[in-house]
């Protein structure tokens, strides 16, 4: 196989783009040293070529995962592309060219640079997804709930089920300031919309009282004699506070 | 005075804060339409205090009113202090609006005992049954018993919470008698023993008919406080055993003892609260739930307490160095987790990577064992770390206790800055037990 090493892959982006790339490289017999998704710079002569998105196409590769390595591989390549990796998109396909050698034993090579790269890359969009499940703060708008998060990996279709499940009745809605995206739920419905920017009303009255009460009860339950800022900040780092109700200034 | 929805918050929050237990764990529950919140097995922190612990139940006193006079607590009646109380639905009204807003993951109530212990979990049940029936809260809820109430009582109150919990608090019977003359051993095992029949009885009734309702389906857990009577991490770790053993209990916390009352019988309010023991102890406490470790491989009447320099595990190694080291590729899960450096991820990683391939030192570094500790206990292929010298047990012994002498990712070890460093000498007199 012809392991060219100037050869770009140009994609649009999505999940099925990324396994029609996949397709396209064993249809080739090629290998692309790098797979790159829409709004990164190129160079003054670049060549990438183009790999059109085909439901079909990206079909058979996302079904032959779990026939020729696994479920659970399946899964680590769905969740490798919600992740904040550089090049996550090369990683992915590595791995899976790892895989459709070794099959399922793909998953037990720890030791492996990609599949390493892949495992820990994961973990990160799982341990945070699990942070905001905490993190997250709504703010009452009348019916509805509003919460901003500014997350690395894009978490809401990790979130999307815990807070749907917890929150059945209510109207909410998760805006992610840093992919542009909200999960709303409504009526026992909810989608993943582009949202480019969102600007809130004013809260009131109640709202600014229950937030009272909230920082009230978040300083009184420290105990002074065992301040800690340091233990604080390794298990709630500072990138989060700017979004959460008790410590945020007035 | 108009004492506001504020100024209970702020009263009750803070004579609730000594109850290190804030978990959320142990149960996995579904939302259910027409009822707000649902449960998460592995529990989810909210939030972190200045003081670094998690905040992930809404902690709060029913009232701080209690006839009790427990020499060490806040609330004990011969303190003067200001006495207030949650109605039920004040109480209902700001678990709900804290829930919906994200801030918590539920409620965690406990109270003084107001008339009577029975009275105060009446009152409880009150509560509770407003906000699971009425307000149809499905969130966690994490209740308090009341040493001395009935079982009928305490059963009711079972069934309306996910976890409960009844604090031994003093570790002994002669420290109870002392300090707290109002509960006996007796008071506070005898509920802790119903609940554990209950649990069981509640487990088995759900196999044979599937709506049978759950009582405390998150088990219970206890609080042992430390540092303000003589008893050894020797009594403490043993009696936490028992504890698993015997009542299946979920969790033993460790509370360091902070002074909040002066009183000939308990250290000065200027005692710093022993953060670095009660950190051992949890230490420990891991050992014993997770890493098959038993508490008499860990302490002895010869050592009755933990070695502050070095944690638990490390210290079993160095004194068990026959037993190393040990060849990463053929060991088995057991005599993995006994390594220092090498926890339960670590080692479930390892049995995994030996399925396809042999394992090497940088693969171990990549596998995210620790690698500056697993060193002097581990061969990979037969083969020690290169440029690895151990000419003795001293120079492992040494090697170890130099380096807790760096300052440690541990901010509870902070505190050994008030003190003078031990030396070396010192910490291989102490693994020799010379002290």
């Amino acid at each position: 196989m012809p392991d060219r090493t100037d050869l770009i892959y140009a994609y649009d982006g999505s999940f099925v783009g990324l396994l029609c790339c996949v397709f396209e490289s064993y249809a080739q017999k090629e290998i692309p040293s790098v797979i790159r998704p829409p709004g990164v710079q190129q160079s003054l002569f670049d060549t990438a070529k183009w790999i059109e998105s085909d439901e079909h196409k990206a079909d058979r590769v996302f079904n032959s995962i779990p026939a020729r390595i696994s479920s659970q591989a399946q899964e680590l390549v769905k969740l490798g592309f919600l992740t904040c990796a550089p090049h996550k998109e090369l990683l992915i396909y590595q791995f899976l060219r790892l895989g459709f050698t070794y099959g399922s034993q793909v998953m037990t090579m720890l030791t492996n640079d990609t599949v390493c790269a892949l495992q820990k890359a994961v973990h990160h969009l799982t341990s945070e997804s699990h942070k905001f499940k905490g993190f997250v703060r709504f703010s009452v708008y009348g019916e509805a709930l509003v919460a901003v998060i500014e997350p690395k990996n894009f978490v809401l279709p990790l979130l999307s089920l815990h807070f749907c499940d917890r929150f059945r009745n209510e109207a909410f809605m998760i805006y992610d300031k840093t992919n542009s995206m909200a999960l709303v739920y409504r009526s026992q419905k909810a989608e993943l919309i582009s949202v480019d920017e969102l600007t809130l009303p004013e809260v009131d009255a109640t709202e600014v009282e229950y937030r009272r009460l909230w920082k009230q009860f978040y300083t009184t339950v420290a105990i002074e004699g065992r301040n800690n800022p340091r233990c604080r900040m390794t298990l709630m780092p500072k990138r989060y506070w700017g979004q959460m109700t008790e410590l945020m200034h007035d | 005075m108009i004492i506001d929805i504020y100024d209970k918050l702020t009263i009750l929050s803070d004579s609730a804060k000594y109850d290190v237990a804030c978990t959320s764990s142990g149960v996995d529950r579904n939302g259910k339409l027409g009822s707000i919140g649902n449960a998460v097995k592995a529990g989810i922190c909210h939030s972190f205090s200045a003081d670094g612990r998690c905040i992930s139940l809404l902690k709060v006193l029913m009232t701080n009113v209690c006839i009790f006079d427990c020499k060490y607590c806040v609330n004990r009646v011969s303190n003067d202090t200001l006495r207030v109380g949650f109605t039920p639905s004040e109480l209902a009204e700001l678990t709900i609006n804290f829930y919906r807003r994200n801030y918590i993951e539920g409620l965690f109530l406990s109270s003084g005992v107001i008339k009577s212990p029975n009275n105060t979990i009446e009152q409880m049940i009150k509560s509770l049954e407003l906000l699971r029936n009425v307000y149809h809260f499905g969130g966690y809820i994490h209740v308090k018993a009341i040493p001395g109430a009935d079982s009928e009582l305490i059963t009711r109150l079972g069934l309306l919470a996910d976890r409960m919990s009844i604090n031994i608090e003093l570790p002994s019977q002669e420290s109870l008698k002392l300090l707290a003359p109002n509960k006996t051993k007796e008071s506070i095992l005898r509920p802790m023993g119903l609940i554990s029949t209950k649990i069981q009885e509640s487990s088995t009734d759900l196999v044979k008919f599937r709506h049978a309702s759950k009582f405390v389906p998150a088990g219970q857990s206890t609080q042992l406080i430390v540092g303000a009577t003589p008893d050894t991490d020797h009594k403490i770790i043993t009696l936490t055993e028992g504890l698993y053993k015997k009542y299946h209990l979920k969790r033993v916390f460790f509370s360091a003892y902070m002074p909040v009352a002066e009183h000939s019988l308990l250290p000065s309010v200027n005692t710093k609260p022993p953060l670095l023991r009660e950190h051992r102890l949890y230490q420990a406490d891991w050992l014993l739930r997770f890493y098959g470790f038993e508490a008499k491989e860990l302490l002895d009447e010869q050592h009755p307490n933990f070695n502050l320099q070095v944690d638990p595990k490390c210290n079993w190694a160095l004194n068990h160095l026959e037993q190393f080291p040990l060849e990463i590729n053929k060991a088995p899960y057991e005599m993995l987790l006994r390594v220092p450096g090498i926890g339960v991820t670590g080692a479930r990683r390892i049995l995994t990577a030996r399925k396809s391939s042999s394992i090497d030192f940088s693969g171990l570094k990549k596998m995210g064992i620790v690698l500056k500790r697993a060193q002097y206990f581990i061969t990979c292929k037969g083969k020690i770390l290169d440029g690895l010298k151990i000419t003795s047990d001293g120079a492992i012994r040494a090697l170890m206790a130099n380096q807790y002498l760096l300052p440690s990712p541990y901010p509870e070890q902070l505190s050994l800055f008030n003190e003078p460093f031990i030396t070396r000498e010192d910490v291989q007199q102490c693994l020799t037990g010379q002290i």
